[in-house]
């Protein structure tokens, strides 16, 4: 020991720096812990203080109430769980202990390992992919069931149908639903569904427990049979918060057997309103198409009307019309013509009037048979002649030629 | 429409009653009919609509279970 020891702490200072070390420690700041629960105490605080222990060692543990109040079990002494939290330093004695933040029974850590690895494989096949979901039948006539005959999932899922959907057929598959047995039953049944039902829909269910009791639906080959299923597959396993790998595989996860009910089937209400306005479009297309029947026997009938004889008849009628029309009008310009052409000629006959020339002083010459004497080898003397002048006659005596 | 033979309507189950329903009313809405093949759809569909209004109001849920012997029957 030298002359410049190190510096002598106080207990509170070892205690302290103790404390510290651990709580900045990675590793000590987020560990599970396994052990037996023993000397459980609950204090009207709230808080909830135990010591784990093995065969050879022990630890205290504290829950703060906070945490206490979301545990999902029930602590009872000799109970074996995993702890999970931080390891830290009570400093007034000195005591190593764990600040507990969550609590799982024992074996379920290598469970939900062998859950995780399970799904990353079968995910990896795709398995699990979206694009292998099959829609659900709209109405399905028959719905097969994968359950206990005895569970309450059965009787939840059997009301659910009869006040939602009364008019399926349900056919129930038993199966037990835990225990080493159920994977293999469990895929016989489903095969039995398959092969003889043939439903429209199949709903594969269980009530709530731990991840143990719900490991049935975390079976590779159960999960398979779920993915190869020839009927599409609604799961409702355990309550909302649990997630099996046969959930994945579904072509529907439901959150609870209720619920698988319910996903599958339309409501019987919602059939009537379905049913009614189909009826309405049923009703209201035959009353569009007759009235549009009507509409188009009306056009033809105008149709009809415009090409009728009777058009033909009138519009005959209104030619021969027209050619009367026009026969008259040229019957009038006709007679006009006519009528002109005569007043020519009697101004022609006017001018070739001999009573005309008489005026102008010219006299006609005739014998007295009437013979006119239009040339002197007529006449020889002494021969009687009429001559007529414009305003009478008088006889003559040829004298000399 | 294809012409096929037309299946006893009360022997349907609402599912398939309910399908060749939607089927008449979109073949009445789509296709080109003489008057009288509407007429004839028409009255296919209203049979179909009662049917399926029958079903609804009648309906009780049907259980039945199945053994690994076969099947045994359990109206509930």
């Amino acid at each position: 020991m030298g002359l410049f020891a190190q510096k002598t702490l106080s207990v509170s200072e070892i205690n302290h720096y103790l404390k510290e070390l651990m709580e900045s420690d990675e590793i000590l700041r987020d560990i599970w812990i396994t052990g037996e629960i023993s000397t459980l105490a609950r204090p009207g605080s709230g808080h909830i203080y135990f010591t784990l222990k093995d065969e050879n060692s022990s630890l205290r543990c504290v829950i703060w109430k906070m945490n206490a109040l979301r545990l999902q079990i029930m602590l009872q002494t000799g109970m074996a769980v995993e702890a999970h939290g931080a390891i830290g330093v009570y400093e007034r004695d000195g005591q190593t202990q764990l600040y507990v933040d969550a609590i799982r029974l024992a074996g379920e850590g290598a469970l939900y390992q062998e859950f995780l690895r399970l799904r990353t494989k079968l995910e990896a096949e795709g398995l699990f992919a979206q694009e292998r979901k099959r829609p659900l039948p709209p109405r399905p006539a028959t719905i097969g069931i994968v359950t206990s005959p005895t569970g309450a999932a059965l009787q939840d899922i059997l009301n659910t149908l009869r006040k939602h959907y009364p008019i399926a057929k349900v056919v129930i598959s038993p199966t037990s639903v835990q225990g080493s047995e159920a994977p293999a039953e469990i895929i016989a049944a489903l095969d039995l569904l398959n092969r003889i039902t043939k439903p429209d829909l199949i709903i594969v269910a269980r009530g709530g427990g731990s991840l143990e009791d719900l490991w049935a639906f975390n079976d590779e080959n159960v999960v398979r049979a779920i993915a190869a299923s020839a009927s599409p597959i609604v799961t409702g396993i355990g309550h909302e918060t649990d997630f099996t790998l046969a959930d994945f595989a579904a072509d529907l996860r439901a959150p609870t057997p209720t619920g698988a009910a319910v996903l599958s089937t339309p409501d019987i209400s919602d059939l009537l309103n379905e049913l009614s306005s189909m009826t309405e479009h049923l009703v209201g297309n035959l009353e569009d198409k007759l009235a549009n029947s009507r509409r188009d026997v009306h056009e033809w009938e105008q149709r009809l009307l415009r090409v009728t004889p009777i058009w033909k008849v009138q519009d005959d009628r209104q030619a021969v019309d027209n050619l009367v029309n026009r026969m008259n009008r040229q019957v009038v310009h006709l007679l006009a013509l006519q009528r002109s052409g005569l007043s020519n000629c009697t101004q022609h006959l006017a001018a070739l009037d001999p009573q005309a020339i008489l005026q102008r002083g010219f006299a006609l010459v005739s014998k007295i048979d009437g013979t006119r004497v239009n040339s002197i080898q007529q006449v020889v003397t002494d021969d009687q002649v009429a001559i007529t002048v414009s305003d009478g006659a008088f006889h003559a005596t040829v004298r000399k030629l | 429409m294809p012409k096929k033979v037309e299946t006893v309507i009360e022997e349907l189950s609402y599912e398939k009653a309910f399908a060749e329903l939607e089927r008449v009313v979109s073949s009445l809405e789509n296709d080109q009919l003489t008057l009288d093949e509407s007429m004839k759809l028409f009255a296919r569909g209203q049979s179909l609509v009662e049917h399926c209004s029958k079903l609804l109001d009648t309906a009780e849920l049907k259980v039945q279970t199945l053994t690994k012997i076969g099947i045994g029957e359990k109206e509930e």
